[in-house]
C-alpha cells in the first residue's frame, strides 16, 4: 500500500469486454472458420455487419472501465452512481475478484464481503437453516462465525417457524428475508453492496435500511454501495462517484455527485434546470434572437408556491431577453389542463407601454390569474414567445409549471356552489338584479 | 490482497483453500442430502447400481459372451471394477461440469473455483467407500463359502490408499481439462459422458488384463487406468497382471495430467465469466 492509511487503493484499473463473435461455442464451427480464413477465403460462421469496415475481424472490443483510481480509508462509505452501462457492476465484479480487470491493480486490506444477489447459492431442497449456512460459507463467514450470529439471523428474518421447511417451499418474500438476514450480518470489514437493498416490501426496505446503517454506522467498517436510489445513497454515504461512460466523472461529496448526475442525465434540448418545483430557469442561448429565461409562479406575498386554493390569486412571472430586434413578437401564458389547452393570455391584450414590438433588453412580468378562476384540478403553466405569424423562431417552455388547485377552504360555506359547478373554469360575475315583488 | 490482470500459470493459493475449508465440508453435505431427499430408496441407490450391473454384466459377459475372468469369482470380478471406475467417472464427469454447471453461482461470489471439485472428489470418496464395504460383504462370503481361488496380496492392498489418489488425481486432472474448454465449446460436454463409457471398455474392466493379445496389449497399457483396476483386483483376490513398471507409467501419466489440468484451471478461472 502506498499510503498504510488506505484500506482499498485502486489504481488504472481497466476492463475490456470483447464484443461480437469471439468464436462461434461449437469446436467443429470454430475449425472451419479457422480454415476459411487460412484459406483467404470470407468466414462461413461470421454474423452478418452492416459497417464493417474489418471484415476478417469479427470482435469488436468495448472498455467497460477506463483508468479508474481511488482510495478508500477505513470508515468511508463510497456510493457509486451513474446511468446503466456505466461500468458500475464491472468495478463492484473486479473489486470481488469475480473477473480480473485488463489493467491496472488494486491493494485490499482486509476481509471482503460481496453482495451483489440475495441467496447466492441456495439450494432448494435443504431447510433454511442450511441454506443459512451455506449462503453464509459462500459470502465468506467461518463456520463457527455463522453459529455466533445464527440466533439474530433467524430473528430478522422474522421466519423463525419456517427455518426447518426446505426453502423449495418458501414464497418469494420469504426467500428474500431469509437471505437478506444473511447478507445483513455479513460484517466483514469491507462491504460491497450491489443494490441488493432495492427488493421486499415497504417495511422490510426499512427494516433491511437500518440494518444496512447499524452495520454501517457505528463502527469503521468500509462500505462501497451501488444503487439507483438517491434518497438511499444520501441517507448511508459520506462520499459519492460518478461514473459515466466507464471513467470516474465526479468524486466527493453525495450531494454534489447527485446534482452532477442529474445534469448528465437531463434532456439536453432545452437546458433546464429545474428548481424546486414553482421555477424553471432556462440556459441563456445567446444565438436565438428571444427566450424565455425563467418562469416562476408564487402567491399573493411573493413566495414560490405551486398549491394554491381557489380563492387563491395565482401570479405567473415570466422573464425574457429580446436580443435582436424582432417584429410582432408575442410572448403568452397559456394553461393546460391534461394536456388540453384551457386558457391562454397574451402579453398585447391590454395596450401596454412596450406595446410590444421590438426593443432589445431584459423583461421581468408578472400575471396575476385571478381568485375563482381556475377549478380545483391539475394545471400546467406554460410560456412561449414567437412571431405573430407563426413562422419563424419560437421559444417554448414545454411542460411549464405544474400547479395544483384545491378547493378545500374555511370560510367559503356560502360559496359551495363553486366548488361542484359544471364548465371547465370558474366564471365569478356578478350579477345585476331588479326585483318587483307580485 | 492485491487484484492484478495476469494470475501466474502456476499460483496455487493453497492458504485460501484452507480457509474455505467451512465451505468444502458444506458443499460435501450438500451433495449427500440432495442426493437422497425426495427419493423413496434413499441411500440405497448407492448399493443398487453396482450391484445391478455387477449381475448383469455377470450375465451377459461371463455367462452369454463366455469372457473369462482370470479364475477369479465373476462377481468379485466385476464388482471390484465396476467400484473402482464409478470412483474415477464421477470425478471426471462432475469436474468437466464445474464451470459451466456453476456459473450462476460463480458470477455472483468469489471464492477459490477448485473448492467445487475437491467437494466432488470427497463426497465421491464417501460413496465409494460405502460401495467397498458391499463388496467386502459379497467378499467375505465368497471366502466363507470355501472359494479357494481367493488369495489376498497384502503387499498390493497397500498400494490401494495410493491408487485411490491416483484416481481423483486422473479424474479431477482430465476434468479440469476439459471443464475450462467447454466454457467455449459447449459441445464437449456430450463427449464426456459418451467419452467416458467408452473408456470403460478400453480398461480391464469386463475382460481381464491376461486374455489380451499381444498386438493390443500395449494399447490397453497405455491406459493409466489399467494397472489401478488390475492392481484393485490382485490385492484382494490375487489374481491380476501388476507389474512395477506399469504402475510408475501410470502414476507418472496422472500427475502430468494433474499438473496440466491445475494450470489450465488456474488460467481460466480468473476471467471464464466474461466468456462463458
Amino acid at each position: 500500500m502506498q499510503d498504510p492509511s488506505n484500506i482499498i487503493e485502486i489504481k488504472n484499473i481497466s476492463k475490456r469486454y470483447n464484443l461480437g463473435v469471439i468464436s462461434t461455442g461449437m469446436l467443429t464451427k470454430d475449425i472451419s472458420s479457422a480454415w476459411a480464413r487460412f484459406q483467404g477465403k470470407e468466414d462461413p460462421n461470421s454474423r452478418v455487419m452492416v459497417n464493417s469496415l474489418n471484415k476478417s475481424n469479427n470482435a469488436t472490443k468495448v472498455w467497460a472501465l477506463k483508468n479508474i483510481s481511488l482510495n478508500l480509508k477505513q470508515g468511508e462509505i463510497l456510493g457509486i452512481i451513474g446511468k446503466n452501462g456505466a461500468g458500475k457492476s464491472t468495478i463492484l465484479k473486479i473489486l470481488s475478484r469475480i473477473t480480473s480487470p485488463t489493467e491496472g491493480e488494486a491493494r485490499i486490506k482486509g476481509r471482503v464481503g460481496s453482495l451483489l444477489e440475495i441467496g447466492t447459492g441456495f439450494h432448494p431442497e435443504l431447510t433454511g437453516r442450511e441454506n443459512i449456512y451455506l449462503n453464509g460459507s459462500i459470502l465468506g463467514l467461518r463456520k463457527y462465525e455463522i453459529n455466533q450470529r445464527l440466533n439474530r439471523i433467524v430473528d430478522f428474518s422474522g421466519i423463525e417457524q419456517f427455518i426447518d421447511t426446505p426453502v423449495k417451499r418458501y414464497s418469494p418474500g420469504m426467500y428474500v428475508r431469509l437471505g437478506f438476514a444473511v447478507a445483513a450480518h455479513l460484517d466483514l470489514d469491507i462491504l460491497i453492496v450491489d443494490e441488493v437493498l432495492a427488493v421486499g416490501d415497504m417495511e422490510f426496505q426499512r427494516k433491511a435500511v437500518g440494518a444496512m446503517q447499524s452495520t454501517v454506522g457505528d463502527t469503521d467498517r468500509t462500505v462501497i454501495f451501488v444503487s439507483h436510489n438517491m434518497e438511499m445513497i444520501k441517507s448511508l454515504c459520506n462520499r459519492c462517484i460518478v461514473l459515466e461512460k466507464g471513467e470516474i466523472f465526479f468524486d466527493g461529496n453525495v450531494d454534489e455527485a447527485i446534482h452532477k448526475y442529474k445534469e448528465l442525465n437531463n434532456d439536453k434540448t432545452n437546458l433546464e434546470i429545474i428548481k424546486d418545483n414553482c421555477q424553471i430557469i432556462y440556459d441563456e442561448e445567446p444565438s436565438r434572437p428571444f427566450q424565455i429565461k425563467s418562469i416562476k409562479v408564487t402567491n399573493k406575498t411573493g413566495d414560490e408556491e405551486n398549491i394554491f386554493s381557489i380563492k387563491d390569486q395565482i401570479f405567473v412571472h415570466i422573464n425574457f431577453i429580446v436580443r435582436r430586434h424582432t417584429i410582432d413578437l408575442m410572448v403568452n401564458l397559456s394553461i393546460f389542463e391534461n394536456g388540453e389547452l384551457l386558457l391562454t393570455s397574451n402579453i398585447n391584450d391590454y395596450d401596454n407601454k412596450y406595446s410590444f414590438r421590438i426593443k432589445k433588453g431584459q423583461y421581468k412580468t408578472t400575471i396575476m390569474v385571478p381568485a375563482l378562476t381556475l377549478k380545483a384540478g391539475n394545471y400546467q403553466l406554460r410560456g412561449n414567445m414567437g412571431i405573430s405569424n407563426y413562422l419563424g423562431d419560437t421559444f417554448d417552455t414545454k411542460n411549464g409549471i405544474e400547479v395544483k388547485v384545491h378547493d378545500k377552504i374555511d370560510g367559503l360555506a356560502t360559496n359551495t356552489t363553486f366548488t361542484t359547478r359544471a364548465g371547465k373554469v370558474l366564471f365569478p360575475v356578478k350579477w345585476d338584479i331588479d326585483f318587483k315583488g307580485l | 490482497m492485491v487484484i492484478t490482470p495476469n494470475r501466474g500459470w502456476f499460483e496455487l493459493h493453497l492458504d485460501e483453500i484452507w480457509q474455505y475449508r467451512d465451505l468444502l465440508w458444506i458443499f460435501v453435505k450438500r451433495d449427500f442430502t440432495t442426493f437422497y431427499k425426495q427419493t423413496i430408496l434413499g441411500p440405497l441407490w448407492f448399493f443398487i447400481q453396482p450391484l445391478i450391473s455387477t449381475i448383469v454384466f455377470t450375465v451377459i459377459f461371463n455367462r452369454v459372451a463366455g469372457l473369462p475372468t482370470d479364475e477369479i469369482p465373476p462377481f468379485l470380478f466385476y464388482m471390484s471394477g465396476i467400484i473402482a471406475w464409478n470412483y474415477f467417472s464421477s470425478c471426471l464427469t462432475s469436474t468437466s461440469g464445474t464451470f459451466t454447471a456453476n456459473a450462476g453461482l460463480f458470477a455472483k461470489v468469489y471464492f477459490p473455483r477448485i473448492i467445487v471439485p475437491l467437494s466432488t472428489v470427497v463426497s465421491g470418496l464417501f460413496r465409494f467407500g460405502v460401495q467397498l464395504i458391499m463388496f467386502l460383504g459379497f467378499y467375505f462370503y465368497h471366502i466363507y463359502m470355501g472359494n479357494q481361488n481367493i488369495n489376498p496380496s497384502f503387499q498390493t492392498i497397500l498400494l490401494i490408499p495410493i491408487m485411490i489418489i491416483q484416481m481423483a488425481m486422473l479424474g479431477q486432472g482430465i476434468g479440469m481439462i476439459i471443464s475450462s474448454l467447454t466454457t467455449k465449446y459447449r459441445d464437449l460436454n456430450y463427449l464426456v459422458s459418451f467419452g467416458t463409457q467408452l473408456l470403460m471398455y478400453a480398461s480391464p474392466i469386463v475382460y481381464p488384463l491376461s486374455v489380451v493379445p499381444e498386438k493390443y496389449k500395449l494399447y490397453i497399457l497405455a491406459n493409466p487406468m489399467t494397472p489401478i483396476i488390475e492392481g484393485f483386483r490382485q490385492a484382494f483376490i490375487g489374481k491380476g497382471v501388476l507389474e512395477i513398471n506399469m504402475l510408475l507409467y501410470s502414476i507418472f501419466f496422472t500427475l502430468v495430467i494433474f499438473i496440466l489440468g491445475l494450470l489450465v484451471f488456474n488460467k481460466m478461472e480468473k476471467n471464464f465469466i466474461d466468456t462463458v
